[in-house]
This record gives structure tokens, sequence and C-alpha cells, in this order.
């Protein structure tokens, strides 16, 4: 391969975030709206917000399964063509980075010039995630867990956190620190769905246990709603009426083996970003000193302490004093964490609603703006396989 | 030595395990049925595998073979239970359930529920043996394979 081609082979200041837009955020069952609908709206209030013709939409990139198709999207919006339509394998949020790589690779490959990347959730139309009903007899992986009540997400996670606390001598108030300011950052932010539910240290240790080490509070809610952005070359971003945000690096996938089954991974007590963070900074050309502002999934607090540490803010042995309430609130803390409130606090819309903030923050209109907003970082899906991360930067770092 | 469980750990109604549509996993299941714990073991480079799958990870050699092995473990890591995933669990209360290393299969893992109080208090490392518990289902009879602390050292 030349030189030439080499360099190419990137996302960095290829791509630019120039819309954003959410539904309203639901307790789950709670949507008035049925999935396809939210994600129309979602798809409509980012086509708003960059100003654009939803006809003018030539591709669609989701994750995690998503209910609402490609193919019908783009009828029902009545797109004049559709030229990329990409779903990336793997559950939970462990896409919701990876979904905006494969809208940024069709684009930067010369397949589509205007992607909607986005998720959509009804769980009082679908189901929940945390119950477990209607299944007779199990097969494949969950046959190894289910029959042992091993059922749903808290119990499948509880015992890799479980052994990395044991590994590493992590303790649960640095989980505690996590939740604490995700729910802090949702108190400045009406659209999150624990607006005006506050929670500090008591109430969080008074809560009851989920799965040991899980309190209520280190599990993400279930919620119904959408959300999308707009996704276009570089050289167009000047055309929208928002500050755009550009794509710096994006990285998605797993360590050896990380999807052997039973719990069988050989790296158990790992988020498994280990290869995955350091192709992200590679992509970049960026280092976490970089990082202004992080958004991390948190489908349990755990998760977001060793995913955190893979990405090399902090040793696995320096949570404790790293993961303090004042050090990961905004504006001025050490790292700023989950600012919108996220998945625990925000809304638990896979992920993807870490994704918009991190473009608000980039844009500087968050409800918890970071002072160092330059350099906002992604990361989804802890714990799963694939799991994916994004840097979006502003034109300043081009 | 392991034994047999009387009574299941958990109440009756939560999925059954079956093996897949292709079979994969079908001698595991028969195995327990049998107070058998098998796991894959490569004939050609004698990697263990679990759970199974229809290649050698290491060797790439097709359809490794089934082997027996003593259900004594360490457990590596360990959860409790509060709240119910399940409407069976409802009225259940805590449960306890382990992730055990087989050190003589090379330290393949596997999931059960560690038998006894479940507000016991729970080591990482601490050695435990397979006991085998049968749920005699009118038309789907199944087996489980459940932990309890033993003196091995």
């Amino acid at each position: 391969m030349s030189a030439k081609a080499s360099a190419d082979r990137t996302l960095r200041g290829r791509v630019a975030v120039v819309g954003i837009g959410e539904t309203d955020y639901y307790r789950h069952g709670a949507s008035p709206d049925p999935e396809f609908k939210l994600a129309l709206k979602a798809i409509l209030a980012a086509c708003s917000d960059a100003g654009i013709d939803p006809r003018d939409i030539d591709g669609f990139a989701s994750y995690s399964e998503e209910r609402s198709e490609a193919s019908r999207l783009a009828a029902a919006l009545g797109t004049r063509r559709l030229r990329a339509a990409t779903m990336q394998w793997g559950g939970g949020g462990g896409g919701c980075c990876a979904a905006v790589a494969n809208a940024a690779a069709s684009i930067v490959a010369g397949l589509a010039d205007c992607v909607v990347v986005f998720r959509s959730l009804a769980q009082g139309q679908y189901g929940r995630f945390g119950q477990t009903t209607n299944i007779d007899t199990i097969s494949g992986e969950k046959a190894y867990l289910m029959p042992y009540g091993i059922l749903a997400p808290p119990q499948r996670f509880a015992m890799r956190v479980r052994r990395y606390m044991h590994e590493r001598g992590v303790s649960q108030e640095a989980l505690r620190a996590i939740a604490l300011a995700s729910y802090h950052h949702a108190q400045a932010n009406p659209r999150a769905v624990m607006y005006g539910k506050p929670l500090d240290p008591a109430k969080y240790d008074a809560s009851r246990w989920i799965a040991e080490p899980f309190h209520l509070y280190d599990c993400c809610m279930e919620n119904d709603g959408a959300a999308g952005l707009v996704l276009v070359p570089a050289e167009r971003a000047g055309e929208f009426r928002n500050k755009p945000a550009y794509v710096l690096g994006a990285a998605v996938g797993s360590g050896y083996r990380a999807g052997a089954i039973p719990h069988n991974s050989p790296h158990y007590a790992s988020a498994g970003f280990e290869p995955v963070a350091a192709d992200l900074y590679a992509m970049a050309g960026l280092g976490p000193s970089d990082v202004g502002v992080v958004q991390c999934y948190e489908n349990f607090t755990g998760g977001v302490v060793m995913a955190l540490a893979e990405h090399g803010f902090f040793a696995p042995e320096e949570a404790n004093d790293y993961l303090a309430f004042d050090n990961l609130v905004a504006p001025s803390g050490r790292l700023p964490l989950n600012t919108s409130g996220g998945n625990l606090a925000e809304c638990y819309m896979h992920g993807f609603e870490l994704v918009l903030e991190a473009v608000r923050q980039v844009r500087g209109t968050s409800t918890s703006q970071a002072r160092r907003n330059d350099v906002a970082m992604v990361i989804g899906g802890p714990m799963v396989t694939p799991v994916s991360n994004l840097l979006l930067g502003s034109e300043a770092t081009l | 030595m392991s034994g047999e469980a009387t009574q299941t750990y958990l109440p009756q109604g939560l999925p059954i395990p079956v093996a897949e549509a292709d079979g994969l996993s079908a001698p595991y299941w028969q195995g327990l049925h049998q107070n058998r714990l098998l796991v894959q073991r490569c004939r050609h480079c004698a990697t263990w595998q679990f759970g199974p799958e229809w290649i050698c990870h290491q060797c790439h050699a097709l359809d490794p073979d089934w082997t027996e092995i003593e259900p004594h473990g360490r457990i590596f890591s360990w959860e409790r239970v509060w709240h119910p995933s399940h409407a069976a669990l409802r009225q259940h209360g805590p449960y306890l359930a382990v992730l055990v290393e087989i050190p003589h299969a090379s330290g393949v893992r596997m999931i059960g529920n560690l038998l006894g109080d479940p507000a016991q208090v729970v080591y990482i490392g601490a050695a435990v043996e397979g006991v085998f518990e049968h749920h005699p289902h009118p038309e789907r009879p199944y087996s489980l394979l459940h932990w309890r602390p033993s003196s091995a050292r």
C-alpha cells in the first residue's frame, strides 16, 4: 500500500455532524407513539436542526437490532434515493459509536453524502430489557445462564464488575460517584427523565440491591424515545446553520475471544476497550489528556470504571481517588462525565443520547457545559462485544 | 465428591435449557442428565474449550471431542441477586450465582448457583464442588450443575 493510500484510511476530519434531534424521552412503556413514529420524529428533528430537507438523506445507520429499518424510513420520508443502509452487529449499546463510524465510512468512501444515524426504542411496544417473560426453552449462551437466574443485564454483568473490583481494589464509592455525577447533570437538563429527581450519597447507599455490587442507582433506566443525527462530508459542513462537530476518530471491536461464552473471555475483568481505545487515539492523533469531556455508556456504573481506565484516564489502581464526584462534574472537574445525565438519568436511548450530548458539548450548548470542549469523547457499551468509541472535535482541532 | 440435589435451588418456571437446533451443546446437556460434566478438548492439540464450538479455537480442527472432567473448581466471581427479573422469582428472595473456574481444564469457566445460605459470605478463590440438579419436567426433563463449598485445597 502506498503511503498516500495509508494516510487516506482515516475518518479524521472527513465528516461532520451538522444536525441532532431527539423525541421527548419517556419512562419505559410511557411513549404515546409507536417506535417507528418515534424514529421519524427524531430524524425530522435532526434534519430541522441542520436545516436540511429530509428528502436529501441518502443513508441510514443504526445498531443493536434496530427495528426501524432503512428502506421503510426511506419510503416513509420520500427520500430521493437510498445509498447506504448499515447495521452494526451486536446488542446493547456497543454499537452506538460504531453506527456513526459506519455512516462516516460510507461517506468517506463515496457511498453516500448525507447519512442519518439513529436509534429508536419503545419498550412498551416491544418488551423490556429488564424482564424475562414468555420464554419456555432457551439455547445458546443464555442456556448456560437463565436457568440459574442470570436473566437480565444486571445479572449478566454483576460478576464481571465484582471480579474487576476484586482484582483492582475498586470501591463501591467509585461506582457511586459515577451515579452521582449523572444525576447531578440531569438536574440541569429538562430533557432528562430524572430531571427534578436528585440523588445524594445517602439515597444511593440506602437504595435496594439489584444484583450485588449494583444498587438500583448503578443500573441504567429503561426508556422509550428516539435520537438521531445528520452526518455529511466535512467540505459541506459550512453549509448548515449550526457549528459542526467533526469526527476525529472512531473505533470498533473487541479483544481476543471476547465473545467466548459463557463468561469465558480470557480477559474477563475488562470492558473490552484495550485494543479499541488504542485504535481510536491512533486515528485521532490524540491521547487522553487532550479529551475535555466524556460521555461513557452506563449500562452499569462498574462498566464505566473499567472503560475510563482502559481509555487511559487513570490507572485501575487510581480509580478510587479519580472517581470522586468533584472530578466528574461540569464545568471544570478533571473529567466532566455524562453531562446530560446519560443512560442513568437522562434517557436510556441505548447510548445514542450520549452521542448527541457530545455534539452539544462541541457546539457549546450543553445544559452542563464543560470548560474544555474542543474534544469530546463517547464510549459505547462497556462489557459487551463488539464495543465502540468516538472522538468529536471543533474546527479548531482539525 | 459431587452430589445430587434433592430439591431445586430456584423455583420452577425459569427458562428450560435445550441444545441448539444444530445440536452443538447436546452432549453437554445429556452429560449433566447422567451426572457427568463434559467439556470440549481438541484431540489434535489438547486445547480445552467451553462453551462448545464446532472448531478448536487453537488449531482449527473441527468437531472437538467431548471429555468428562471432575466437577471441582474455584470461585472466580460471584453475585447475590435481589431483583426478580422473572415472574417465577418474585417471592423468592436473594440467591447466589457463581462463576467457577476449572483449573484441571485450563481454567474454563461455568456458571451455577452456590448452594446453601444465600446470605453466606462468598470468597473469590474458594474451592467448590459440583452438585447435579435434576428437573423431572414432564415434557422436557433437564439437569443443571450447581456448586457448594468444598474442603479441597
